[in-house]
């Protein structure tokens, strides 16, 4: 039912690695390394200033995928992954979108299981990407039927 | 202080166990995150999905997991993170994390990595390739 979504893409959004943010993730992972946050360890460190952790992307603005409509309830994040051509600097700016890579339906035990498959991209201000985020979601035909869009 | 090109295929990093999953520590992530999705905080909302109780963010889990490479980021980065979520993660669990070398090579080394509770169940399994500096 999310066949006709795929490739659609969301307005690039600008976003500002945060040094407050970062600082306050790492805190909510326990990651209490220096690298972080504290300016000195980043300077000394071979980035030359603060990096965030790989799952902080998590906090950036996607903008909205116009037309894709997800059940309010019931979803269940199936797998996660990142995909890093270098670090986050704390401090840059990232212009990120979403966008829908897949959707397939799967038998299982449980009945007809829908994956939907969104990347979340960011890009520098050159356009260069910087990561990707790919998110699998999991809908079973109760949440689906539930919709009714 | 050991570096990362130390280890070799099928030895361990070192393993860290969290202390008791806590409210306060879903309430913090869902703050830093902005997911505030209620089955993650609020007892009634959870039950009213089906759930025994309240479960950790998915995303609490991978993020604590990634820790373990942290003490390497002058050695190199996380290039792939990749998880499936097995099982839930329910309040007072004892998650244990893990990450073994798997595959060598000239500029990568590849981890298995697994979140594991208190009753040896993978909640989170997946795979780090972390990309060495020349």
């Amino acid at each position: 039912m999310y066949q006709h979504d795929i490739g659609r893409r969301s307005t690039k959004v600008k976003n500002v690695v945060e040094r407050g943010a970062v600082k306050k993730f790492a805190e909510a992972i326990g990651d209490p390394n220096p690298i972080y946050w504290d300016e000195e360890t980043g300077k000394r460190s071979r980035y030359g200033r603060n990096i965030a952790p790989p799952t902080f992307p998590r906090v950036f603005d996607y903008g909205v995928i116009e037309g894709l409509k997800l059940p309010a309830k019931g979803l269940i994040h199936g797998e996660q992954r990142f995909h890093y051509e270098r670090p986050l600097f704390v401090g840059e700016e990232l212009y990120c979108y979403a966008e829908v890579k897949d959707y397939y339906e799967k038998q299982s035990s449980m009945g007809l299981l829908g994956f939907l498959v969104i990347a979340n991209n960011g890009e520098d201000p050159d356009g260069n990407l910087v990561f990707t985020s790919t998110s699998t979601i999991i809908m079973n035909e109760a949440v689906r039927k539930a919709m009714s869009v | 202080m050991t570096t990362i090109r130390d280890w070799q295929v099928g030895q361990s990093l070192p393993e860290v166990t969290l202390p008791p999953v806590s409210r306060l520590d879903l309430i913090k992530y869902a703050g830093a995150s902005g997911d505030y999705n209620p089955i993650h905080t609020i007892d009634e909302e959870a039950k009213k999905a089906g759930l025994p109780g309240i479960i950790a963010h998915g995303m609490w889990t991978m993020g604590n997991l990634a820790k373990l490479f942290t003490p390497y980021y002058e050695e190199g980065f996380v290039q792939d993170y990749f998880v499936r979520f097995q099982s839930m993660v329910f309040l007072n669990d004892v998650i244990t994390l893990k990450a073994t070398v798997k595959e060598k090579g000239d500029k990568t080394i590849r981890f298995d990595v697994a979140a594991v509770n208190q009753h040896g169940k993978d909640v989170v399994k997946g795979e780090v390739l972390f990309s060495l500096y020349e």
